[in-house]
């Protein structure tokens, strides 16, 4: 055969066009994650927390937020401020919007730090196999035989209390569920015959790796994204609350919770809303990775794993 | 099964060490020297030189790990920059606190969740379902140590029944005991009860949609018979392991919740060992909740095995 060069490379765009998703899928997966109610309103809740924490920050600033009235200290819910005052008479209404870009912030950073280290280890170790798989795997098992929060309390304590040592924290304890979750699926994708075909057909480790086992280990690893960003929110209050994330007086949910805690008996409701912004937000992502694990894959049941480490 | 406990037993310790260098790894990333930072404006130099001698921090790194690793496994943790006192007595002190915290909350968890959990199953699209799960959403979702705070409100500060913090031995007072551990254990086994509802639900429905239940309703036994009888023998075993994976969650993850509190545990001596900035006492804090975690795990792999044969074939 003379033309094996050509063949072989038409059988490559072939092979590429395989692993992607075709366009009736992903709008199958869509309409699958819209039927979802509880989806949906997790979106809208999103969507609209989301808005509020880039926008919002523009027309209020965080200094204008933190201007003190005295006069106005403790005042409870009203039509004026819905949401109370504190006790430097700042309307806190005002501070739970502001404060969502923070917890956002720290949420998808922190995230982001978990999925760029994971996902390549899940990749390296489930492609790969042997010695590496075990050496990375064994690694990632270490950093799982901690609490998640209280690991992320060592690492914040060891580093000093900031915002930016909170998201690494929140990203080291995150990064092995992505690794792990990453590793399954390669291991069942790297069986599937256009991965052995790519390989027999000479593509590099590189190429298989980024073009036809990453797309197809993808799915799981959104469902994660979506129920690790609930933890991270959690986990960033949580470390706030300590007094080990946020500095003042910019306003985070956990900040205003720590700040406020010798004054809930008072004016419950310092301590009321932005609890309230965390349990929303959280259920909402939680939501979210709930639906798009159905949508993905209708066989799995929904079992909560994003809760499983914090508590 | 022998073999199993072995191999498992191995991997425990394996992880056990890894643990250790990461503990160990902590007080090596600190900014500056740990003594001084600990001592602060307290600063003796004979003190600090007895500290770092008793430490070692001033020696190689491999050789301080091996001496620090070779006295933690004969118990021997340090003694806390701050107070002198060693650390092991610290810890062990305050482990008993963080267990009775943790058994009661897993105690109220199981007492809501596996009822609800299979009232939501066997009634599965039902309103009863919908607020079941509806309420184990919230609590899935709810901020601890914000849900400690609501509870302290509601039932400290307004209602008056319950105290808001503290701690009173089980045999000091077992009624005053009872008062105090009510509300932080109310705060995580809720919320740890909302993740076992998931799991109790999702398993007895996985466990009702098998052939042989369907064999039994074709019998004509009735519904409850079924669920006792067939469903819930087989919905157990996975049931058994979220309950072990809870309990070994609980006794890390009380530490806010303690905080809240003033719960005198291991979590609340953590967070003010981070406070005071006093490293070791931090370290032996970590290195003790990590080990628990550990070796409830191993337990709960052990009874899974026991329970279902596949997995220690596997």
């Amino acid at each position: 055969m003379t033309d094996t060069p050509r063949s072989q490379a038409a059988a490559e765009i072939e092979l590429e066009r395989l692993p992607e998703k075709p366009a009736s899928r992903s709008r199958e997966i869509l309409s699958a994650l819209l039927a979802n109610k509880l989806a949906v309103a997790g979106l809208v809740v999103l969507a609209a927390v989301l808005l509020v924490g880039v926008f919002y920050p523009m027309i209020v600033t965080p200094a204008e937020t933190n201007q003190v009235d005295v006069a106005s200290r403790f005042l409870p819910p009203s039509l004026d401020h819905p949401f109370g005052t504190d006790e430097l008479g700042r309307d806190i209404v005002e501070r739970v919007l502001v404060a969502s870009r923070v917890s956002l912030q720290v949420g998808f950073v922190a995230v982001g730090i978990a999925v760029v280290f994971g996902v390549p280890i899940g990749l390296i170790a489930g492609y790969y196999r042997g010695a590496i798989d075990s050496v990375l795997m064994r690694l990632m098992d270490i950093l799982f035989s901690f609490p998640a929060i209280l690991l992320a309390i060592a690492i914040v304590a060891t580093l000093g209390p900031s915002i930016t040592n909170a998201m690494i924290a929140i990203g080291v304890v995150y990064t092995p569920i992505f690794a792990r979750i990453t590793r399954g699926s390669v291991l069942v994708v790297s069986e599937e015959v256009y991965v052995r075909a790519a390989r027999s057909l000479g593509s590099g480790d590189g190429r298989i790796l980024f073009r036809h086992v990453l797309p197809n280990v993808l799915p799981p690893v959104i469902v994660q994204t979506s129920l690790s960003l609930a933890f991270a929110i959690l986990a960033e209050a949580a470390l706030s609350f300590l007094g080990l994330g946020v500095a003042p007086p910019d306003p985070a949910w956990g900040r205003m919770l720590f700040d406020g805690r010798n004054f809930f008996g008072q004016a419950w409701w310092m301590g009321f809303f932005p609890g309230l912004a965390i349990l929303i937000t959280v259920m909402a992502f939680n939501f979210v990775g709930d639906g798009l694990r159905d949508a993905l894959d209708p066989k799995q049941k929904s079992v909560i794993e994003s809760r499983g480490q914090s508590t | 099964m022998i073999a199993f406990i072995v191999r498992r037993t191995l991997q425990m310790l394996l992880a056990l060490f890894g643990v250790s260098i990461v503990v160990f790894a902590l007080i090596q990333m600190v900014d500056g020297d740990p003594i001084r930072i600990a001592l602060g404006t307290r600063f003796d130099p004979e003190l600090y030189q007895r500290l770092l001698e008793r430490s070692g921090l001033d020696r190689p790194l491999l050789e301080q790990y091996f001496t620090w690793l070779g006295s933690a496994v004969t118990g021997d943790l340090g003694v806390s920059f701050r107070t002198g006192q060693p650390v092991t007595e610290m810890v062990l002190e305050r482990l008993p606190a963080t267990i009775q915290l943790a058994l009661v909350a897993l105690l109220i968890a199981l007492i809501v969740a596996i009822p609800a959990g299979i009232i939501s199953a066997v009634r599965s699209g039902r309103p009863v379902d919908y607020g079941v799960t509806a309420l184990s959403q919230v609590g899935v979702s709810m901020p601890d140590f914000w849900a400690g705070v609501m509870y302290i409100l509601v039932f400290s500060l307004t209602l008056s029944w319950l105290p808001s913090a503290g701690y009173v031995g089980l045999f000091d007072d077992p009624v005053a005991w009872v008062k105090h551990i009510l509300l932080p254990a109310l705060t995580v086994g809720l919320i740890s009860g909302s993740i076992i509802t998931r799991f109790v639900r999702s398993s007895v429905v996985e466990a009702a949609n098998q052939d042989y239940v369907r064999t039994a309703k074709a019998k004509g036994l009735g519904e409850w018979g079924i669920i006792r009888d067939h469903v819930l023998p087989n919905a157990w075993i996975s049931i058994v392991t979220v309950v072990g994976l809870q309990l070994g969650f609980l006794l890390g993850g009380v530490v806010v919740v303690e905080t809240v509190f003033a719960w005198p545990g291991l979590g609340r001596l953590a967070l003010t060992a981070v406070e005071s900035r006093d490293f070791t006492v931090l370290q032996g804090a970590v290195l003790y909740i990590a080990a628990m975690f550990l070796v409830v795990n191993l337990v709960v792999d052990i009874v899974y095995a026991r329970l279902d044969p596949r997995v220690r074939i596997g």
